[in-house]
């Protein structure tokens, strides 16, 4: 079966390509095609554990080329090893459940069959990230994995609210994701290969320096960061949950989320040449799982605080990881890669049943509101009888499955005190969290009469898939019994098989832990010993901020979402005024300076031309007299120059330069004054004669 | 004289434009018609052209070299390589959905609108072939004209502003073009005694530094207007805002390609030392470009105009790819130019459809749309999961192989580069749900019509597009990649490969590192 293995994640893909283009209208047959494909993958999954239990952990790889340059190869292949063959089983498991699950739950729903063409896409893309044996291949379902979250939890997009969370979700996700490209062109750039075999290889060979290890490492890790939703990109989790209530079960609990813990999980052999890298990722667990914790103690709404206690039961995970890859850099044991890889596995099964448990209680009551809620043990017997199951299991109480999970991750501190304290302090909010939350859902009087009335417990096809995850709950964690010779650690390992002896003083300690958090719950939610109300009035100020998380959202929203929508604005109006003005100011300038040279044409240019034509025909207007064909003025002009010459010569004036041009002077003075002289007199005679100086000098005056 | 292939994809749409002519205006159908079977036939022809190519080829292909204006050395010299190739094809195809588009939007003057689209494929496909250079020039200009008409005629309410800005912007650039041109049309005579505008031949000639930094320069401001590289961009909002639904997709499928194209047939190949000395200056433009597109984006509240600026993002991303200098980033660079012609040119095509429906553009006048038009919500999501780089679309592969290259000369570019990724979801998904998600708010909204069987034959091979080359790239980047070699050889080669991917390490034995050496082996 592992040979085939590829086939897969085709099975969901072709139930998605069905459901798209044939059954969309046959709601009943497109939910039955889509079950079917991932009833068969839960099956074949199986086969796989088993044969990679019969090979005793030796993987198996296959690979096919996608395109080549020259330098470097894209590929496409499959690694099955013990940690991809107990992926396998996590998603499939939970994806039949949450498949069967939504039959009853999303049965109205106007698009059911999109619904499930959605879900049969996620499985593709989650069953393809899981078996992909290289780092470009994780890349793309990486990817499409946030895509199918998007369009899940958008599912009911009319809400704003839902539409909103989408959006929110891909875009965070995508912050990490920045990262992720960037690690991946540092792994491209020096180990020369995406495939994990070739990078980790190289990464030991120890040829590639380690600084860039290290930045590699913690830039992959962001990818995780935003996919696990840890601190500080851990927003989007919780307002994920706007998806319907399977959706968050799968996809925001059991599987996609806990993608990015599988990353680290499977980039081990990278974390451990790095122990700085592998300290930013222990501490980025611990912080997220400190803050998640500390918020889920006074939220309200039941999906919420499930959504906080997964994004801190995944920082448990990562900061176990984290914590193995330190010690293991600096030659020390560690139970940290056991713990958490374990951890992935119990809390699939527990806090994915938690979740379907939450979405029957909202079917019966309608509301998300645990203080409307109260008493539903009578009406809801089997939810509430498997929801506690997951709640004794999350918190950590022997023999269920959390306890052997969070047991490791308590022992994988060890060398680090304040670790162990935070982590035990931990678990304490978490086991005080989620018998809060037990306790107000179904003890005690119901609060709102009207919605408890109407509660009603939920159909088989919801309430046998919460038996089955119960029975994981209970049993999941016996693999890791330390009692056995051949147990979980013998398996899913990092390294050397690590072989733990039962550490009593640590279960003892870590129950205590666990039974104080569910006490302190009971006697503050049930025999009501210790009034909640008083509680957070005496600590206002710490309730206020953990009721508000800690204000990440408004702080990102202050000191991101606004600066960059302010930039786009101020950019664009700078790219309206400053660019684009600089190209409409060289036009206008052009467009002036062009004014500017018609108006010097017009003006200067033109104007001297037509001065000179104006001259010539004034001048010309002028001399037509003189030769008018008057004899009387002949006869004057004769008389005159006659005249001018006779008191030239009786004054016996030499012929100087001088006296010469005096003379003319006057005499041309003379012969204008009788020009004027005689126009006048002509114009009078002629009417014609008049109308044409005047038109002429009309045109004149118009130019 | 048999007709070469090359001449006819390139002058069949012409004699269709003139075939166009005869028919009266009035024959509104037959013109639509003609212009369709016209630009159909191209298409197809262009497939002939694809089924030709020798993929594994170097060199160009297909050539014809005949005389032209033989007294100046003028060259009829047409042959393609890879990159021409695919933009050729992506002109065809996109001519034929324009064509389609524009069937019940354009109103009036019909005849003259449909034969300034042929012309313009004419343009377009010589631009793509021509091998010599004032050939090259003689297109690249006739390309300008239809187009000028085509916004100044058929365009939105500033349409006149907006088509003068374009041409003049245009000319502007390639005015000085010209002037490099003629310099190297003068120096390949002072080189050789010969005259030609050849460019193979004139590739042949060494240009000494100082005149390859101006000449780059001169070619470089033709080509980085038409890109367009920031700042020089701002014509590109107004022509796309204003010009028609086909307008706009040819603009931005095909006419911004042109400067894409231009920078790696000329700028590189003819100037590669001035090419490395602006290439940290022409990056970091690039990059602006990225991030400053798309935070303008963000904002706008016209789809079109979001979807103009995304265009000035998606081109820094082809530039900088291209100025990697590595195969992976050209390979990408180049890839991501066809891209964005389908991708964007997909956009505004779905702009399209819903002005027709709605007469207007404004996001806040949306809302709702995916419960009244559901398939169209669907295109509509595919298409902008492609322009964001989903994988398994052809954005993706795209922007990853410009990636790549990137960060393999220069860390700091693709760092910054990725962050435009973030931003395009940021833009795209935003507008997409504020119109296509939430309540309808809007009552005209409630009776639109879904997409009619017209609008989903436009949709369907560009989504076919999105997919193909998003799942199997493969036959797209074999062809492409004899011309990226080719491209790279005057660079540095061994300098650039070895960032990728080092010598296998040898350990101090002499044995070289198990599993560092290449990894190819098909199992």
């Amino acid at each position: 079966m592992t040979q085939t293995a590829w086939i897969i994640p085709f099975l969901p893909l072709l139930a998605f390509t069905m459901i798209v283009f044939f059954l969309r209208w046959k709601e009943k047959v497109a939910s039955g095609f889509s079950i079917a494909m991932i009833v068969i993958d839960w099956v074949l999954s199986l086969i796989i554990l088993a044969e990679a239990l019969g090979r005793h952990g030796a993987s198996y790889e296959a690979k096919i080329l996608l395109t080549s340059f020259k330098t470097f190869n894209l590929e496409l292949g499959i690694l099955i090893d013990p940690l991809t063959a107990m992926m396998l089983v996590i998603v499939t498991t939970v994806g039949s459940c949450v498949q069967i699950y939504s039959l009853g739950y999303m049965k109205d729903d106007p698009r059911f069959s999109r619904f499930y063409a959605y879900l049969s896409l996620f499985l593709f893309s989650m069953l393809g990230l899981v078996l992909a044996n290289n780092y470009f291949m994780i890349f793309i379902f990486w990817e499409l994995v946030g895509l199918t979250s998007y369009l899940l939890i958008s599912f009911w997009f009319e809400k704003k609210t839902a539409a909103d969370a989408g959006k929110k979700a891909f875009i965070t996700t995508r912050v990490g994701d920045l990262g992720f490209i960037v690690g991946l062109m540092l792994i491209a750039a020096y180990c020369g290969t995406f495939n994990y075999q070739g990078v980790f290889e190289k990464a030991a060979s120890g040829t590639v320096p380690v600084g860039i290890l290290t930045a590699a490492a913690i830039f992959i890790f962001c990818g995780a960061v935003g996919k696990s939703a840890q601190f500080p990109l851990h927003v989007w989790l919780p307002d994920a949950m706007e998806g319907p209530t399977p959706v968050s079960a799968l996809i925001h609990a059991a599987t996609m989320v806990a993608a990015g813990v599988y990353l680290v999980a499977r980039s081990m052999p990278l974390f451990v040449t790095s122990a700085d890298a592998s300290m930013v990722v222990a501490s980025i667990g611990l912080i997220t799982a400190f803050i998640a914790a500390s918020i889920g103690l006074v939220q309200n709404d039941i999906k919420r605080i499930l959504a906080y206690s997964t994004v801190s039961q995944l920082g448990y995970m990562i900061m176990a990881l984290g914590l193995y890859g330190y010690d293991t850099a600096n030659g020390e044991h560690s139970a940290g890669y056991v713990a958490g890889t374990l951890h992935l596995m119990t809390h699939a099964c527990f806090k994915g049943l938690l979740f379907l448990g939450a979405g029957s209680v909202i079917h019966a009551v309608h509301t998300n509101d645990i203080q409307e809620m109260g008493g539903l043990r009578a009406k809801q017997p089997r939810t509430a009888m498997t929801f506690m199951i997951a709640s004794l299991a999350i918190a950590g109480i022997f023999p269920l499955s959390g306890f052997w999970s969070k047991d490791e991750i308590v022992a994988s501190t060890a060398h680090h005190p304040l670790f162990f304290v935070l982590t035990l302090t931990i678990a304490f909010m978490t086991a005080f969290y989620m018998w809060r939350l037990c306790f107000l859902t179904f003890f005690g009087q119901p609060r709102n009469q009207h919605r408890y009335d109407h509660a009603h417990e939920s159909p088989g096809t919801m309430t046998w898939p919460l038996v089955f995850l119960a029975a994981l709950s209970v049993c999941a964690g016996w693999v890791a019994l330390p009692w056995l010779e051949h147990g979980f650690s013998s398996f899913v390992y990092h390294g050397e098989p690590h072989h733990a002896e039962p550490e009593y003083l640590l279960m003892i300690v870590s129950t205590l832990v666990s039974l104080s958090g569910i006490g302190l719950a009971w006697l503050m939610y049930h025999r009501k010993a210790i009034s909640a109300d008083q509680v957070a009035a005496k600590f206002k100020p710490i309730y206020t901020l953990l009721y508000n998380k800690y204000y990440f959202d408004e702080l990102y929203d202050l000191i991101i979402v606004r600066p960059i929508v302010n930039l786009g604005n101020k950019l664009w109006s700078f790219d309206a005024n400053v660019v684009d003005g600089a190209v409409n100011g060289t036009a206008w300038l052009t467009v002036v300076w062009s004014d500017a040279k018609q108006w010097f044409d017009a003006t200067i240019v033109d104007g001297a031309v037509n001065g000179a034509g104006w001259l010539v025909r004034q001048s010309a207007a002028g001399l037509r007299f003189l030769q008018s064909g008057t004899l009387q003025f002949y006869a004057l002009f004769i008389a005159g120059l006659v005249a001018a010459i006779g008191l030239y010569r009786y004054f016996g004036i030499s012929y100087t330069p001088t006296t010469t041009g005096l003379v003319t002077i006057f005499f041309l003075i003379g012969l204008i004054v009788l020009w004027y002289v005689s126009r006048s007199i002509w114009r009078r005679s002629t009417p014609a004669a008049a109308a044409e100086v005047e038109e002429h000098s009309v045109r004149v005056e118009d130019k | 004289m048999p007709i070469d292939l090359l001449s006819f994809v390139i002058f069949f749409p012409l004699i269709g434009a003139l075939l166009l002519l005869l028919v009266p205006s009035k024959a509104q159908d037959t013109i639509k018609g003609v212009t369709l079977i016209v630009a159909f036939i191209t298409m197809l022809l262009s497939f002939w052209v694809w089924a030709q190519f020798d993929e594994v080829a170097s060199g160009m292909q297909l050539e014809v070299n005949i005389p032209w204006i033989s007294s100046f050395g003028i060259n009829y010299h047409l042959g393609i390589d890879g990159i021409s190739l695919l933009l050729i094809v992506l002109t065809t195809v996109l001519t034929v959905l324009c064509v389609l588009a524009s069937w019940w939007s354009v109103t009036h003057a019909v005849k003259g609108y449909f034969i300034s689209m042929l012309v313009l494929t004419s343009g377009m496909i010589g631009t793509f072939c021509s091998l010599d250079l004032f050939l090259f020039y003689v297109f690249w200009e006739i390309m300008l004209i239809p187009m000028y008409f085509i916004i100044g005629l058929w365009g939105g309410p500033r349409r006149v502003y907006a088509a003068i800005k374009f041409v003049l912007f245009t000319m502007a650039g390639s005015v000085l073009m010209l002037v490099g041109i003629l310099y190297l049309y003068f120096a390949y005579l002072g080189f050789s005694g010969e005259r030609s505008f050849d460019l193979m031949r004139i590739m042949q000639m060494p240009i000494a530094y100082q005149a390859q930094l101006w000449l780059f320069g001169a070619f470089a401001l033709a080509f980085a207007i038409k890109v367009p590289l920031f700042p020089f961009h701002t014509w590109l909002p107004d022509a796309h805002v204003q010009a028609p639904t086909a307008g706009s997709v040819i603009l931005a499928g095909v006419l911004l390609k042109m400067g894409t194209y231009g920078f790696l047939r000329f700028c590189l190949p003819l100037f590669p030392q001035a090419t490395i000395t602006y290439l940290p200056y022409i990056s970091v433009l690039a990059i602006i470009a990225i991030i400053y597109g798309a935070l303008v984006s963000m904002v706008q509240r016209d789809i079109k105009s979001l979807v103009a600026f995304s265009s000035v993002s998606h081109m820094g991303f082809v530039m900088l790819g291209m100025f990697a200098l590595n195969v992976q980033g050209l390979q990408g660079s180049i890839l991501q130019m066809v891209n964005h012609g389908v991708s964007t040119g997909a956009l505004f095509l779905i702009v399209g459809m819903i002005y027709e429906r709605r007469h207007t553009r404004m996001i806040e006048d949306f809302g709702g749309l995916a419960i009244s038009m559901p398939v169209f919500s669907t295109f509509f999501m595919i298409v902008m999961l492609s322009s964001i780089g989903l994988p398994f679309t052809n954005g993706f592969v795209g922007e990853f192989l410009i990636l790549l290259g990137t960060f393999a000369a220069n860390g700091w570019y693709a760092t910054f580069a990725a962050s435009g990724v973030i931003l395009g979801a940021c833009y795209m998904l935003w507008m997409y749900q504020r119109v296509i998600f939430g309540k309808i708010t809007k009552p005209e909204n409630e009776k639109l019509k879904d997409l009619s069987v017209r609008e989903r034959v436009i949709l369907i091979p560009l989504v076919v597009l999105i997919f193909w080359i998003g799942l199997y790239p493969s036959p797209f980047l074999n062809r492409i990649e004899p011309a990226v070699l080719k491209i790279l050889e005057p660079f540095n080669k061994p300098k650039i490969t070895q960032v990728i991917t080092p010598d296998p390490p040898v350990m101090p034995n002499g044995q070289v590192v198990p599993g560092s050496g290449r990894n190819g082996e098909i199992k």
